[in-house]
């Protein structure tokens, strides 16, 4: 008997749920004043809901179908499981995209598919929903499209342009890992695919000779996701291909997902909880890289088998590590070094760059912006404090590890 | 007495009759008018301050001009829409201070700048949240909506005239902290342009209807309406959620409490937070099982995939093709692709040079970056057809170091040279050519198979073993990263010079 819409969308959005992106923004400001359609889209997205997992749920993120012909031991839609399996037709996923986004549920579509038939039949579905979204609705909302490998050229071009953004998986940090767990995709084809969009959004952007003007081309670029915890790469392997990722592709994004046990999993996976702690603190080391100047070599050197420290986020395990450059005075230091201490974030230290203008800047007036003295008391200067020895104090990392958990009788 | 509905007009205008007199902030008692009595309370009388005394001297001259830094109408238009009836005064006292203090906002760490501060981050947060967790539901045909009008709206005269015909309609009920239904609702105008809708609050509603948008600051009532489409979104909301990695804080901290009872998804919260842990427990015990047969047939559908070259074996085309999946040096994994040689199989005359660059590693084509776009217009201005020759790098992979949104090209060493060693070799072979140009002293140590300094060559013909003829020149790279102007034209002119002498040296070959 045929599943309901509703039996399908469960077992659909289930498996498409281990996809950690659900991003909407970064795209260009359009709205339907002039058209008279339906959506907007106006720089930051917006999160219309927040599951018990604390990520953010933003657009509907579901999968065309998952019947896959790829066998990936990390994924649940491996051909090999005995996940309950189904499939939406073409405009069941357009109504629903319609009626949840009229609801205001969402912010547009996150689309990914299984691989049925061919790479092309997969994606020319695909492109077709997202045609259809524009041309026939009218739909000015988000959609996100992820690039079946292997598919041809043209029609990532076609995506491209109905789709704010586009992505395809690295999965695994290494090319090894990848063949490893997942036979039939090809590593080099993955950043061929990354490769050949970049050279297309940057041509796209260009300014045409006749018309003089940039055309619309995936205007919220590029991203990737790499699973964490699956195989034996460290942090300073994971952190190294994201840096190559970023140089080389121009990529807005890195996404880490913790990889989580799935049911039916492959024997080759360790079934343990997902290590969200080690997730988050790959976060923080890739925004250190992204926004505050530090090198992924700086961020990894002095963790013992490249692994950041779980204890302590890396950018204070960076400052333990390297003392001799601290203390920093906040009246005096510049923007590169004010980022490089503990507990200031971009904000702060526009913050701190701005109100230095006009006097001198105290602890209390940091605390009146709500930067934890705590934490950066030990590497500042500021008027009328020093940490004197503070700095020095052999014992400083335990100042700032968390408390040991008290053991209860059983 | 204002109405304090977070009409910023309202305000302004008290505040610039109160400063034109003089004023002191301490004088003024700022009052909201409570409920919808209009006349509970007389206008305060502002006690006028000692002119000689309070004002500044700047202040003095009249008519006065009153200015204040554009910063500070976008704070001020934003925290007017907060609740707290502390606003007005705060406002005022800083416009006041403003006058004297001009850089006064920049100050991020004045008591008064921080807690305006915090009132429009708060206005700002409440106004996101709107945007978020605002939930229309559809008004079906069932439903009367002069019912729901009367209900919700009633001061707002809906001249229901101009609604077309077949527009879909859709009512929202939400609770705001602050004042921000104004604020917020062309938002909703422009993103839900084709249908019609209300969004009514205890602050205020309001109503688009395709052509107008109507806001009004009176509170409404909750009808309670219901919508098939929530059963669907909750089932969405339900099986989007991962149980194995549980962070209600996290969850809470960005949908708090308090909008939970306006989204129809939020009482399935505490059942799936509930529920999680046996759910995981439940997916480690399931092991895993046969595959089915769906999985068998497509294995033997995939099995005779594996991808055959069509070349003939021996030809530039299979070596191409093999080089595709090299991996003599570990440079591959980096990289996105092998760059390969390009031009005809029977050139007399090919180019080396040392490896491919961020630009030909994207396109998969040697020569394309900015050093090829230079020897192409070098070339083209003595004539030599870069078509005829066969054009390719020492190294077949690009080395580089990322930094940032770039990459830092890194030089090969020798093992590098040595490993891709393998494919020039094969290209010499297969092509024949008469003679090869080395370009840069990675080329030159590969081709002479040992290290060699580029300036023994620079710009000389030399006879090699296998009756082929090597000239050298400097890499065009080379010529674009040289600072000094002057220099630079030099190096070009030397190296124009030698593809003269290449392009004389291949018409007689």
């Amino acid at each position: 008997m045929k599943k309901s819409l509703k039996e399908r969308l469960a077992i659909l959005s289930d498996a498409a749920k281990y996809d950690a992106s659900c991003a909407s923004s970064g795209t260009t400001k359009r709205n339907s004043s002039a058209s008279g359609g339906l959506g907007s889209t106006e720089g930051s997205g917006i999160c219309h809901a927040y599951a018990p997992d604390g990520r953010c749920i933003s657009l509907l993120k579901i999968l065309m179908t998952n019947f896959c012909i790829y066998d990936c031991a990390y994924c649940i839609n491996r051909s090999s499981s005995n996940v309950e399996r189904a499939r939406f037709s073409v405009e069941e996923v357009i109504w629903l995209t319609l009626e949840f986004y009229r609801r205001n549920y969402i912010e547009g579509l996150f689309l990914s598919s299984g691989i049925i038939r061919s790479s092309d039949h997969t994606m020319e579905e695909m492109v077709r929903i997202a045609r259809e979204l524009r041309v026939t609705h009218n739909f000015r909302g988000y959609i996100h499209l992820k690039s079946i490998p292997e598919a041809s050229p043209a029609l990532i071009e076609e995506a491209g342009l109905y789709a704010d953004r586009l992505s395809i998986n690295i999965e695994l940090p290494t090319d090894a890992g990848l063949t490893r767990y997942a036979p039939e995709k090809r590593p080099d084809g993955i950043r061929k695919s990354m490769g050949d969009l970049r050279l297309k959004i940057e041509e796209m952007r260009d300014p045409t000779l006749q018309t003089k003007r940039t055309r619309r081309f995936a205007p919220a670029g590029q991203s990737t996701q790499m699973i964490v915890g699956a195989d034996q790469a460290n942090d300073s392997v994971i952190l190294g291909t994201s840096a190559r990722l970023y140089g080389s592709y121009g990529l807005r994004r890195v996404y880490y997902s913790a990889f989580s046990p799935i049911p039916d999993a492959s024997r080759n996976l360790p079934l343990v909880k997902p290590p969200l702690m080690r997730e988050h603190r790959l976060y923080q080391a890739d925004w250190l890289y992204r926004f505050y100047g530090f090198g992924i070599e700086e961020i990894t050197r002095d963790q013992p088998d490249g692994m950041l420290d779980l204890d302590l986020d890396p950018k204070l395990a960076w400052a333990l590590a390297n003392r001799q450059r601290f203390p920093v005075d906040i009246n005096k230091a510049d923007r590169e070094m004010l980022l490089r201490v503990p507990g200031f974030g971009t904000k702060i230290v526009r913050a701190i760059l701005s109100a230095r203008r006009h006097r001198t800047l105290r602890l209390e007036d940091l605390a009146r912006l709500k930067v934890s003295l705590k934490k950066v008391q030990a590497f500042i200067v500021a008027e009328g404090w020093t940490p004197s020895r503070l700095i020095d104090r052999p014992d400083l990392r335990t100042m700032f590890e968390p408390k040991p958990e008290q053991l209860v009788l059983l | 007495m204002l109405d304090g509905k977070g009409d910023f007009g309202e305000w302004r205008d008290a505040a610039r009759r109160l400063l034109m007199a003089g004023t002191l902030p301490t004088a003024v008692d700022w009052r909201e008018r409570q409920g919808i009595a209009t006349d509970l309370f007389a206008e305060v009388t502002p006690v006028p301050a000692n002119l000689d005394e309070e004002r500044e001297g700047a202040r003095s001259a009249s008519p006065m001009q009153i200015t204040v830094p554009r910063a500070f109408m976008t704070l001020a238009e934003t925290v007017i829409c907060h609740s707290d009836p502390g606003r007005f005064g705060l406002l005022y006292r800083t416009l006041w201070r403003l006058q004297s203090e001009r850089n006064l906002l920049d100050i991020v760490s004045d008591a008064d700048v921080v807690r305006l501060q915090a009132m429009e981050k708060s206005v700002r947060r409440d106004s996101h949240k709107m945007k978020a967790f605002v939930r229309f539901k559809e008004i079906g045909a069932g439903t009367s909506t002069t019912d729901i009008m009367d209900v919700i709206v009633h001061p707002v005269s809906l001249e229901t005239g101009s609604i077309a015909i077949g527009r879909r309609r859709f009512f929202a009920w939400f609770e705001p902290d602050h004042f921000i239904v104004a604020r917020v609702a062309p938002f909703f105008q422009r993103r839900f342009t084709d249908m019609d809708w209300i969004i009514a609050t205890p602050k205020g509603s309001a109503v688009w209807d395709g052509t107008t948008l109507t806001v009004t600051s009176e509170p409404a009532d909750d009808p309670k309406l219901t919508d098939d489409a929530d059963t669907l979104w909750r089932t969405y909301y339900s099986n989007i959620f991962n149980p194995a990695r549980l962070k209600v804080k996290a969850m809470q901290s960005e949908m708090p409490k308090k909008y939970w009872k306006n989204l129809p998804e939020a009482d399935l919260i505490p059942g799936l937070i509930a529920g999680a842990e046996e759910r995981v427990r439940e997916m480690a015990k399931q092991a895993m099982k046969d595959p089915p047969t769906f999985h068998t047939r497509v294995r033997e559908a995939a099995m005779p995939k594996t991808e055959e070259s069509t070349a003939l074996p021996g030809t530039l085309d299979a070596a191409r093709a093999e080089a595709r999946d090299c991996t003599r040096c570990p440079l591959y994994c980096k990289a996105t692709q092998t760059v390969f040689g390009e031009g005809p199989d029977d050139a007399k005359l090919m180019f080396v040079g040392e490896q491919p660059g961020d630009q030909e590693d994207l396109a998969g084509k040697p020569f394309v970056g900015p050093a090829g776009k230079m020897f192409d217009t070098i070339a083209g201005e003595v004539d030599l057809d870069r078509k005829q020759a066969y054009v390719t790098n020492a190294v077949k992979h690009f080395k580089y170091e990322p930094r940032g949104k770039r990459r830092i090209h890194q030089k090969p060493n020798m093992g590098e040279i040595r490993a891709c060693r393998w494919w020039l070799k094969l290209e010499l072979e297969l092509i024949q050519p008469k003679l090869v140009v080395a370009m840069g002293a990675t080329a030159l140590t590969s081709v002479m198979n040992h290290a060699e300094k580029l300036g023994d060559y620079r710009s000389r013909k030399v006879d090699l073993d296998d009756g082929r003829a090597l000239y050298t020149t400097v890499h065009p790279s080379y010529l674009l990263r040289i600072p000094d102007e002057g220099r630079k034209r030099e190096e070009i002119d030397r190296f124009r010079e030698d593809l003269h002498a290449i392009k004389r040296l291949s018409d007689h070959l």
